[in-house]
């Protein structure tokens, strides 16, 4: 007795069953992504960023084992006994389920029991919100193109210049050096010592041959010897030099740019900035999975274009015309002042309800081919019209054939279709 | 508290002795559980409890969960269910619908118990008393606990499991494992030997012994399923003879030696699941006996402090608190009804064990001539000993707790559109009540008797499982989802008979048949 042990658990890790629920939420994928992407369509458009609840039909986690059904005949012994007596019948319920297995329980709160429930991290959500989708051309802008280079350390070396001269590491050699070398004389130089020691306290023979004298000589001279030798090691030595070595590696470029484009014309309404806004959100969000720093430029044009702040991107309304290609023009300005594509990955998305004046349609489509699709990352072009397309649409259509890499385009038209839309334009194309 | 409850004794009957208590606060410290777990042994000792050492570990609510989630396994494999179990508890809890358990024990040696951080002093002490001393000696003590399981090996077998699970993910990949785990889950509780003692599991010679299995295995099922021919000496008239000759219980110990197609791997998996299924085995029949042994004993221990002086009337009005809703009963009609409670059953039977050997009624002296006025101690460390529920009840249900509890039976039969009551708490119904409530904690009644009956060995090589209903209750739905598993293991079709009254009367098959032909 008396042999208790008493541990405190507390600081061990708590995510033992990380493993297992993770394990869940994989064999449940498609249950899961169909809840998220339900969640898209749903949540206001600020809200994306949060985890969610999904709900899966309980028999489809349910875990099957030979069970008794109902019927035959059973007993069952209660407690709280208040009124019978043996031989009273009670009427069975309507729709007589009967006693059952006394398995089924009512939910006290009214949350239906055969739905399982549960709730998934903002990450979880994002990941499920964007499974199987990718970047496209992330690869490239990642090694090959990239000028700009860092300076990382990669050790040390013996040859360099003084200024990158490490002299902790130099003395710490330097110091190894010398009781390598000096370690076995100074040894012996102790043993000698000692003898020395030994032969001067002993008593001196008197007889002359016999006398210490010379041997006591002989090891005097022995350890003067030895200790100039220990001397001579150098303090610090050409070999014990070392320098810091940098090497030159490229940069991935981390950084990221996104250029909203929108059509703020008359023709556009609030439900049609609505769906913009929203995919816009997605797209950031998705890039944000991916690069450390993004930049969001918005650009609104009707038959200028101007360079605005997001709240005014989205909710001040202008009247007029429009002329697509004074954003194309604005955008390549800003980068050549700003995000040289060296430097930043760009990407852009330009939303509009398909009008344009229709001599603008050509220039538009020269403005991308020639200007913009080589600069950047990704292009990608939606019209949010549930009619049919105009002319730069069809302008487009041809930038599309020539650019397949680097340009893509849907129609939207109506709220439900964003997501999926987004899901398109970003599918992980088979290698 | 429910006034069903009969108190052995009562706090106003007590005079506190001039001891002082160990502590005023219900702040716990280490010290402090150190101090109550030595003055509770102190107690279990004068009252004889034998009881494996102890380990008491101190973990938060997050490992609480943790620790639910793999049903009380400190080491588990990987599975997704536990995943499942994980999420379900940890958003229970994060809802408010659900408390979690004061603490989890494990029938190990040492014997683990988990204490949560949140618990009071009172309840640290009160769960000391009823996991590490109470818990532990049912298990040091109970006659299945001690046939079936070895607390000196599960931890070593366990971690066994879990790194051979992993070990086969990283080889066959994680569906492949989780299929064949899946499908061993679904018969875990056809995984045990009824009848038979088994050999107690350990690791160290399981891995040694496991890789002999793998050779001599595949060598015996390719004998099993020889198909060069016997000299021809059978009578082609003769019935065949079945294989096997005798039906199986053990659905999963049957598969893991027999099944065709599994490779060596598949049939350790099902080996680990079947070990697991044996060592829970003792716990789902002894769970009104285990929890009531372990309520009846915190709360007498805890008593036997106070009358030491060693706790104030603070501590014990907390503690009596926790008890009294551990032990409540609502009745049928109330709206937290879930079935009997097995602490109330558990602890109301060893507490009138006790009233009868120290103040026996009349009744008591007819109905347990062999146990009234004797010495109580001894009477109800027997019973702990040398019963499980089904057994404990029929022999130890007195008529002085079907009163208390109001227990009445009734019968619901499927040819009548009413319940009939059968048996009430008065003196023409107290055996039949008795028997009903005892069968109900009887295995092979709450569970569908299914068993291996034969192989068509010779011919296409499926295997024919029968089912025999009590009470003409038939299968649940769940049955053709079941029988998938036992395909998926077996390899070949998959045959599912309902026998009564000594004919077939319905059968399930998998796979279904897609054309009728007979």
């Amino acid at each position: 007795m008396g042999m208790t042990h008493i541990v405190d658990r507390r600081l061990n890790g708590k995510n033992k069953s990380a493993v297992n629920r993770e394990r869940f939420l994989r064999r449940y994928r498609h249950h899961i992504k169909k809840a998220v992407s339900e969640a898209v369509q749903r949540r206001s458009i600020t809200d994306v960023e949060r985890g969610e609840k999904v709900s899966i039909p309980s028999k489809d986690i349910q875990e099957p084992i030979f069970r008794h059904g109902a019927g035959g005949r059973r007993d069952a012994v209660h407690p709280g006994n208040q009124e019978w007596v043996a031989g009273d019948t009670i009427a069975k319920p309507e729709g007589g389920a009967g006693q059952g297995q006394g398995q089924g329980q009512a939910s006290p709160d009214g949350e239906g029991m055969d739905e399982f429930v549960f709730q998934i991290t903002q990450e979880e959500f994002l990941e499920f919100l964007f499974d199987d989708l990718e970047l496209p051309n992330l690869a490239r802008k990642k090694l090959k193109d990239t000028e700009a280079f860092s300076f990382v350390r990669a050790g040390f070396t013996s040859q360099g210049v003084p200024a990158k001269l490490d002299v902790v590491r130099s003395l710490r050699g330097a110091h190894a050096r010398r009781l390598g070398l000096s370690g076995a004389r100074k040894r012996k130089i102790r043993e000698l010592e000692a003898q020395l020691q030994a032969l001067q306290t002993a008593p001196d023979d008197l007889d002359p041959a016999f006398s210490h004298e010379d041997q006591i000589k002989a090891l005097i001279d022995e350890i003067a010897e030895l200790k100039a030798n220990v001397r001579r090691i150098p303090f610090i030595d050409e070999i014990d030099l070392r320098y810091r070595q940098h090497q030159k590696q490229p940069k991935p470029a981390t950084s990221a740019v996104m250029f909203c484009l929108m059509d703020v014309s008359g023709s556009m309404t609030q439900m049609h900035k609505d769906i913009a806004k929203r995919f816009f959100i997605l797209l950031y969000m998705f890039l944000k999975k991916n690069y450390k720093k993004i930049d969001v430029v918005f650009i609104r044009h009707h038959t200028s274009a101007k360079e605005v702040t997001e709240e005014e991107f989205f909710y001040s309304r202008e009247t007029g015309g429009t002329i697509v290609s004074s954003a194309l023009r604005l955008m390549r300005k800003i980068i050549e002042a700003r995000y040289s594509p060296a430097e930043w990955n760009i990407y852009a998305a330009q939303a509009s309800d398909g009008d344009n004046w229709n001599d603008d349609s050509p220039t538009c489509g020269k403005l991308l081919a020639e200007g913009i699709l080589p600069q950047v990352q990704y292009y990608s072009y939606i019209e949010i019209t549930p009619l049919d397309h105009q002319t730069l649409w069809y302008e487009y259509e041809k930038l599309m054939a020539e650019h397949p890499q680097s340009f893509a385009m849907q129609q939207i038209a109506d709220t439900a279709d964003i997501y999926p839309v987004f899901r398109k334009l970003f599918e992980r194309k088979a290698a | 508290m429910s006034e069903s409850i009969d108190r052995p004794r009562d706090l106003d009957g007590l005079e506190p002795k001039s001891g002082t208590p160990i502590s005023t606060s219900s702040e716990w410290t280490f010290e402090l559980i150190q101090k109550y777990d030595e003055a509770i042994a102190e107690c279990a000792a004068e009252f004889g409890l034998d009881t494996y050492p102890n380990q008491i570990e101190v973990i938060t609510a997050e490992q609480m969960m943790d620790a639910y989630s793999s049903v009380g396994m400190p080491v588990g494999y990987n599975h997704w269910s536990f995943g499942k179990q994980f999420l379900q508890t940890s958003q229970g809890y994060q809802r408010g619908q659900m408390g979690l358990a004061y603490e989890i024990v494990i029938n190990s040696n040492p014997c683990i118990a988990y204490l949560m951080e949140e618990n009071t002093l009172p309840m640290q002490a009160l769960v000391v008393a009823h996991a590490s001393y109470g818990h532990n000696s049912f298990f040091k003590g109970n006659y299945l606990f001690r046939t079936w399981t070895d607390a000196n090996a599960i931890i070593d077998y366990l971690v066994f499991a879990r790194n051979y699970v992993s070990e086969c993910e990283e080889r066959y990949g994680i569906d492949a494992v989780e299929e064949i785990l899946d499908s061993c889950h679904a018969l875990m509780n056809y995984g045990v030997d009824r009848y038979k003692r088994p050999s107690p599991i350990s690791a160290e010679e399981e891995i040694q012994r496991q890789t002999e299995r793998e050779e001599y295995q595949q060598r015996r099922i390719n004998d099993l399923w020889r198909t060069i021919p016997k000299p021809e000496e059978d009578d082609p008239v003769k019935r065949k003879p079945r294989f096997p000759s005798e039906p199986q219980e053990n659905l999963l110990y049957f598969i893991e030696k027999n099944a065709p197609l599994l490779e060596t791997w598949q049939r350790e998996l099902v080996r680990i699941v079947r070990k697991l299924a044996q060592y829970f085995y003792p716990q789902r029949q002894t769970q009104v006996m285990n929890e009531g042994w372990a309520s009846f004993w915190h709360y007498t221990l805890l008593h036997r402090l106070y009358e030491k002086g060693l706790v104030n009337d603070g501590f014990m009005l907390e503690f009596l608190q926790s008890h009294t809703s551990v032990v409540y009963q609502p009745p049928f009609n109330s709206p937290w009804y879930s079935g009997i409670n097995p602490y109330t059953l558990g602890f109301s039977i060893y507490t009138d064990l006790r009233r009868m050997c120290e103040n026996p009624t009349d009744e008591d002296r007819e109905w347990f001539p062999e146990i009234a006025g004797t010495d109580w101690l001894e009477t109800l460390h027997f019973a702990m000993r040398n019963f499980k529920d089904e057994s404990f009840i029929l022999q130890y249900l007195s008529p002085k707790i079907m009163r208390d509890l109001k227990l009445f039976a009734i019968e619901d039969d499927d040819n009548q559109n009413h319940y009939t009551v059968t048996a009430i708490h008065d003196e023409a119904g107290y055996r039949t009540l008795r028997e009903k409530l005892a069968a109900q904690y009887n295995l092979s009644y709450r569970e569908p008797n299914i068993q291996v009956w034969n192989v068509d060995v010779r011919g296409d090589r499926s295997l024919t499982l029968r089912h025999i209903p009590t009470d003409h209750i038939p299968l649940g739905k769940e049955t053709d989802e079941v029988l998938k598993h036992v395909h998926r293991l077996w390899g070949f079709d998959v045959f599912l008979e309902t026998v009564d009254n000594g004919k077939v009367q319905n059968t399930h098959r998998c796979p279904p048949p897609t054309v009728v032909d007979d």
